[in-house]
């Protein structure tokens, strides 16, 4: 009874919470949750035969390669490279280090279709590159590299912002005891920093293929939609849509949306078991 | 010699004992020019081979304001709802506990992991008039597939987690003691919330619109399915790039993107410097 009568003076009214909770469920459904069901209801709408079909047809399967193939390149170059940036910023002291930091995150405020269009602008067969390459028979847009190219540039962030923060809030100490103890650059790296990152590595990686895999609009730019050859999933996403191949298209885009829940779980697991070694601002 | 180098040098970066300096940076720098500088310097270059004339000739053309204005109002009101649904999703997901509250906070990431081509299929089945939703707004006399209302409802399913994951980390540093402090000084919960809570976390809430604002403005894969791409009415500025492309008109593609990206580096500016401000005037130390 008394605590009936006691109102807790720093939090809402049992019928503001409640309203408040039903907003955001009811805002989340809408825009979120029912978009990834359409999907596979849309997918499977003409049984599951059907979908099995769409997915083994020879142009899906050569698409579903090249996004692999694609991932399979961009994944470890900017993972190579989030833990170079990620050692030199927050191992070291130096001017212009702030800077630096902007330029990196400079991907994440670039439109997907510009960051498609700087590669056509600069290999295109009217760029300066252009006669260059195509007097060696190099093609670099509306082939392969331009799409892993463009997909770099789109990923480019991920891992070394996942990095950077939580190696900047770990210190040097580690580092510098063991090189005191004889410990070389590479073996203070490999036991000492890397053991101590490892999830945040994971986890940066995991947001990186997720959106290597998924990438749109840059690639889009660059690949000239060549289907069997230079048509990665989500743009066999758009040719079989624009095709009323529902199925098709649906089918091909649930193993996209399958591909972001596994993220997603594996986010969440990631989370909650080591969420104190992710980064230094989620420890909660 | 040697002392006026090793002095020069002492400016520049902090003596270490760990190795791997030279290697690193090195690599860094040569990567990030490589993939990100050169492409967008090329991007400078030959939109200043156009020269000014032509630029602005290019970028005053009626149907590139056109579509400049359809990307950046349908962009600024999804951004403006995204703050206000995004705040209270934060504030949900932070002080209160309901069945499923984990399972919520990770749905809230699903935008950011969803491919957008995925999402712009899904929205448009959704959406057209014999879609799931749109069958029921179409008697009300509701068009929102091939629309603008159509572009701002992509942009909005797309924007929630900028808001979200900016706003949330702040709402968890804010002490209750201030909020006690409201309530025994005889604040309502009304007063209390908007008067001290929501000041402190100002400077999180630009930061979450700039992000959901810039996406939302290059935003293509999920706008251009359910936008129906007419001229002047909802055809956006990346798709209209993409179009010139097409048609080889690589000088109206390059001044587009240049003014898209010029346009979004000041706003980014522009919220920096008032993101500042506010955080000197009524911020929580982070």
């Amino acid at each position: 009874m008394s605590s009936r009568a006691f109102k807790n003076p720093i939090s809402e009214s049992a019928p503001v919470r409640l309203t408040l909770i039903f907003i955001v469920l009811a805002f989340l459904a809408l825009f979120v949750l029912t978009p990834l069901l359409i999907v596979f209801k849309e997918a499977f709408g003409k049984g599951s035969g059907e979908y099995v079909a769409a997915l083994q047809e020879p142009d899906a399967v050569s698409a579903i390669r090249l996004t692999l193939l694609v991932a399979a390149i961009a994944v470890p170059a900017n993972l190579l490279f989030g833990v170079a940036a990620s050692w030199a910023i927050a191992k070291f002291e130096f001017r212009g280090k702030a800077f630096l930091i902007t330029l990196i995150d400079l991907p994440f405020s670039v439109s997907p279709v510009i960051s498609g269009l700087v590669y056509v602008l600069l290999f295109g067969a009217n760029s300066f590159l252009g006669p260059f390459l195509k007097s060696y028979g190099i093609q670099v847009v509306f082939a392969v590299p331009g799409i892993v190219l463009a997909t770099i540039f789109v990923t480019f962030p991920f891992v070394a912002r996942e990095l950077i923060p939580l190696m900047q809030d770990q210190g040097t100490g580690d580092e510098e005891a063991a090189i005191s103890l004889g410990a070389n650059g590479w073996q203070a790296f490999w036991y000492v920093t890397l053991p101590n990152i490892k999830w945040a590595l994971l986890y940066g990686v995991l947001l990186c293929n997720a959106r290597a895999m998924g990438e749109f609009g840059a690639v889009s730019v660059v690949s000239g939609h060549i289907r069997g050859l230079t048509n990665t999933m989500p743009l066999h996403v758009e040719i079989l849509y624009n095709d009323y191949n529902v199925v098709g298209a649906f089918g091909v885009a649930s193993l996209l949306a399958l591909l972001a829940l596994l993220t997603l779980v594996l986010r969440t697991i990631l989370e909650t078991r080591y969420g104190s070694e992710l980064s230094a601002g989620q420890k909660h | 010699m040697i002392s006026a180098r090793s002095a020069a040098r002492w400016h520049w970066k902090n003596p270490s004992v760990i190795p791997g300096f030279g290697l690193t940076l090195g690599f860094t720098l040569a990567y990030l020019t490589l993939i990100i500088l050169i492409p967008l310097a090329a991007l400078g270059w030959r939109s200043a081979a156009l020269g000014w004339f032509d630029f602005f000739r290019l970028i005053t053309d009626a149907r590139t304001l056109g579509a400049l204005k359809v990307s950046f109002s349908t962009a600024l009101i999804a951004a403006v709802v995204n703050v206000v649904f995004g705040v209270i999703t934060a504030w949900v997901l932070v002080r209160y506990d309901f069945p499923g509250r984990r399972i919520v906070d990770a749905i809230v990431d699903l935008p950011f992991a969803i491919p957008t081509a995925v999402a712009g299929i899904a929205l448009t089945a959704l959406y057209a008039p014999n879609g799931l939703i749109g069958s029921f707004l179409t008697p009300l006399g509701i068009k929102v597939a091939y629309t603008p209302l159509g572009i701002v409802i992509a942009l909005i399913a797309i924007g929630l987690p900028f808001v979200v994951r900016t706003v949330q980390p702040v709402m968890q540093e804010i002490s209750k003691e201030v909020e006690e402090a409201a309530a025994s000084l005889g604040a309502n919960r009304f007063q209390t919330i908007f008067r001290v809570i929501l000041p402190g976390l100002v400077p999180a809430i630009l930061t979450g619109f700039a992000l959901a604002l810039a996406r939302g403005i290059g935003e293509y894969g999920s706008v251009i399915f359910i936008a129906g791409n007419i001229p002047f009415v909802s055809e956006i500025a990346p798709l209209l790039i993409v179009i010139r492309l097409e048609e080889f008109d690589y000088g109206s593609a390059t001044a587009i993107a240049t003014i898209m990206l010029i346009i979004s580096f000041l706003m980014l500016l522009l919220i920096n410097v008032i993101q500042a401000w506010s955080r000197r005037r009524f911020g929580y130390e982070q």
